[in-house]
């Protein structure tokens, strides 16, 4: 027998209408795991739930559930059971019935079936409520009556989807602890679906980390939070600053106009790369024209610990902490957290140890299409023709098929769509400190990275230009 | 507690209201009160039971109320026969069933019924099918099976998708989903659809003249023949009354099988 309690290979999952909800996603879950599935909303989470419940067949791959395949099973024949996101309690039935209603399915005696019922009323602690009509129920009442239901049957496994999320943030933190308790009791394995960091970190033994259909990362929850793989996994769990670097060699990384000290290496030399530092992470002082200069020109004794200097922005009070914004003299913004308060127009010194900056690679590090030379100095890609520099189309004939690279900051976005070549909708921000990286999205489904200082909204029309010396086309390798 | 017609809002929007109330006050109510006060005087005007007595002395006129009720009742259950499984899987959108099909299904409802009584008449005369009791309830059921299609889908349409699947979750086949979930949380849509076919069946007239050559006499025929003699209006008022009470007897019956007990 496999060790696995669940397997899902390779599995994908595309609607009639052609998107991609799940792409190729493996996952292993051994058994009595917590592991919760994690993203935004549209990552394909509960699209995946879906598919191990057995209410969506995966459009290819398969889902092996303990060591056998029921990739094509209808749900009443999996040893699965699952909790609703509106509770899908029947209303027709009280508390008794609703959560008798897969024993008496099973054809099993009254009396078993009741002693069944009280137990599992007991495990969620809702013994005194038998005989109450659902719908006299509060939303959490609701929420432990289905838990309850869905126990019963004894699964294999327990599939959450989003469970919490119609109750009120004070019933949910109650909730998240009693949660983790049933899942300790039980020692059934859990699969929980949340698009809530917080949740999830609270809850799993491990998380899967999802956005448009594939798995970002799969670790415990320190794993995500201290190391996270990739941008998007470190902007989704938590606070961050979140900068472009260049790693100068191993153990040392360049931002903010400075050299640091990390515990990262491998990534090579000169590779431009992301890293992430938490708010927290940051260590800060007030500055003054007494203290030695943080910069690494200092040697020996004179060298200051400090590392970067600024002014503080911003400063919110957060109960436990201050969220202050420090506007480096550099013109990098960061997010600084402390339980100290300083005010705005404050200077103050700021440092971070090594171990607390988390390097990651770059998705990639320019736009890249495919395309083909035409005449006139133009290239063709998207279905579009763009302008090249004439230098640029000289080294290559009419008709020859081309890889093309543009910069993230040499697009230019427009305003009004029609002033581009190419329409989109701006799809992410993601603010890097000195400026924004976004993901734009165009009508035919590409994504363009752009680097800009311009402040978009999510969802904005925009118009996409690039000037011609900042395309650059190189031979197909072939 | 607060009274709700102390309040200031239902004080000020009441007003509208009126002209409804005008209305009901004398096309509603004052004719229930005429129908009330013929039933119980005689020609001369004076107070009597009389025509009740003449009813129930009359076997042809109760025997036409207990047959009247028995083919309202024939039509009624065809109609749930008929109607449950389209309204199913209209409402069912796993089905897929275009909305056309919804629209095709109640379209009968857009039309006269008389104009549609006729043309069921012609329709039997073109095929040589003869007239009588099997037309009548053909007619009846075609005239009023939108009635029962409409309510049943739209309580089937209102049960959340979630519910069938968490059925289905817990080891319920499709039968057993239909027969534990759906069917039981269709019933108001039912009880509502019995409630519209059967009352206006019990009642017609026209449909079964038109449909029996007049060889067919149900209730209301009775009750339109001694309003139009000249000195049976008093009888036919008290027939009117009787009628009334039984259809209200019935929906009663229906009201009070819904009404589950429950502990709040």
């Amino acid at each position: 027998m496999s060790q696995y309690i669940i397997e899902v290979n390779h599995v994908s999952k595309q609607f009639e209408d052609g998107t991609m909800a799940v792409n190729d996603v493996s996952l292993k879950v051994e058994k009595g795991e917590f592991v919760t599935l994690l993203g935004p909303s549209g990552c394909g989470k509960t699209t995946l739930l879906r598919c191990i419940a057995g209410f969506q067949v995966a459009s290819s791959g398969d889902i092996l559930l303990n060591g056998e395949d029921v990739t094509s099973l209808p749900p009443n024949k999996r040893s699965v059971n699952m909790v609703f996101q509106k509770y899908a309690l029947f209303p027709h039935l009280n508390v008794f019935d609703n959560v008798a209603f897969g024993l008496k399915l099973k054809k099993i005696n009254r009396n078993e079936i009741e002693k069944r019922v009280r137990k599992a009323l007991k495990i969620v602690s809702m013994s005194d409520y038998e005989e109450r009509d659902v719908e006299s129920l509060s939303g959490g009442q609701q929420q432990r009556v289905a838990i309850a239901r869905a126990i019963i049957n004894e699964p294999e496994v327990l599939l959450l989807d989003e469970p919490l999320s119609a109750l009120d943030r004070k019933m949910r933190a109650d909730m998240q602890l009693e949660l983790r308790e049933m899942h300790k009791k039980l020692g059934i394995t859990f699969i929980y679906v949340t698009h809530d960091q917080e949740e999830a970190l609270t809850l799993s033994d491990r998380i899967v980390v999802m956005k448009e259909g594939k798995i970002q990362q799969i670790g415990t929850p320190t794993e995500i939070y201290n190391e996270p793989q990739n941008s998007f996994v470190a902007d989704f769990i938590g606070e961050s600053n979140i900068l472009d670097a260049v790693m100068v060699k191993d153990w040392l990384v360049h931002f903010c106009d400075h050299d640091f000290e990390c515990a990262d290496a491998g990534f090579g030399e000169d590779q431009e790369v992301d890293v992430v530092i938490r708010p927290e992470d940051f260590y800060i002082s007030k500055w003054d024209s007494l203290t030695p200069d943080p910069s690494p020109e200092g040697e020996g004794s004179n060298k200051s610990p400090w590392q970067l200097r600024g002014e503080i922005t911003s400063c919110i009070f957060k109960g436990v902490h201050y969220e202050m914004l420090v506007l480096t003299e550099e013109g990098y913004e960061l997010a600084v957290r402390d339980y100290r308060c300083f005010e705005v127009g404050e200077k103050v010194q700021l440092l971070i140890k090594p171990e607390d900056i988390q390097v990651m690679n770059k998705e990639c590090l320019y736009n890249t299409f495919h395309g083909v030379v035409k005449e006139d100095n133009h290239v063709e890609f998207l279905d579009e023709e763009w302008e090249v520099s004439e230098r640029t189309a000289d080294r290559f004939d009419v008709g020859e098929e081309v890889d093309i690279e543009v910069d993230f900051n040499h697009i230019n976005l427009q305003d009004d769509e029609e002033d581009g070549v190419l329409c989109g909708e701006v799809h992410s921000i993601l603010y890097k400190g000195d400026h924004y990286h976004l993901t734009v999205r165009t009508d035919e489904g590409v994504d363009f990275y752009v680097d800009t200082k311009d402040i978009w909204d999510k969802g904005d029309r925009v118009g996409i230009k690039i000037a011609p010396s900042w395309i650059r086309l190189y031979k197909v390798e072939s | 507690m607060k009274l709700f017609w102390k309040n200031k809002d239902f004080d000020k929007r009441r007003k509208w209201a009126w002209p409804y109330v005008i209305f009901c006050l004398l096309l509603v109510v004052l004719p229930l009160i005429m129908v009330a006060i013929y039933a119980f005087t005689d020609v001369s005007g004076a107070f009597s039971l009389r025509n009740f007595a003449k009813f129930f002395s009359q076997s042809n006129a109760v025997n036409t109320l207990i047959y009247s009720f028995g083919i309202a009742l024939i039509t009624t259950v065809l109609c749930v026969i008929l109607g449950y499984p389209a309204a199913y899987f209209m409402a069912i959108r796993s089905y897929r069933v275009p909305a056309v099909m919804v629209i095709l299904c109640i379209l009968p409802m857009w039309v006269n019924f008389l104009l549609r009584t006729i043309a069921t008449a012609n329709l039997f005369g073109i095929f040589g099918l003869p007239l009588g009791e099997g037309a009548l309830i053909f007619g009846m059921c075609y005239d009023f099976l939108p009635f029962m299609i409409l309510p049943i889908f739209s309580s089937i349409q209102k049960i959340d998708t979630s519910i069938l699947e968490a059925s289905q979750d817990l080891g319920a086949t499709r039968f057993q989903t239909f027969r534990k979930v759906i069917l039981p949380l269709s019933l108001p849509g039912i009880q509502s659809g019995i409630i519209m076919v059967f009352m206006p069946t019990v009642s017609t007239f026209a449909i079964a003249e038109l449909l029996t050559n007049n060889n067919i006499r149900l209730f209301g025929s009775i009750i339109q023949d001694a309003i139009n003699t000249s000195d049976m209006l008093n009888f036919g008022a008290a027939l009117s009354l009787i009628l009334l009470v039984f259809i209200n007897l019935t929906t009663l019956i229906g009201n009070h099988a819904d009404n589950k007990p429950s502990i709040h």
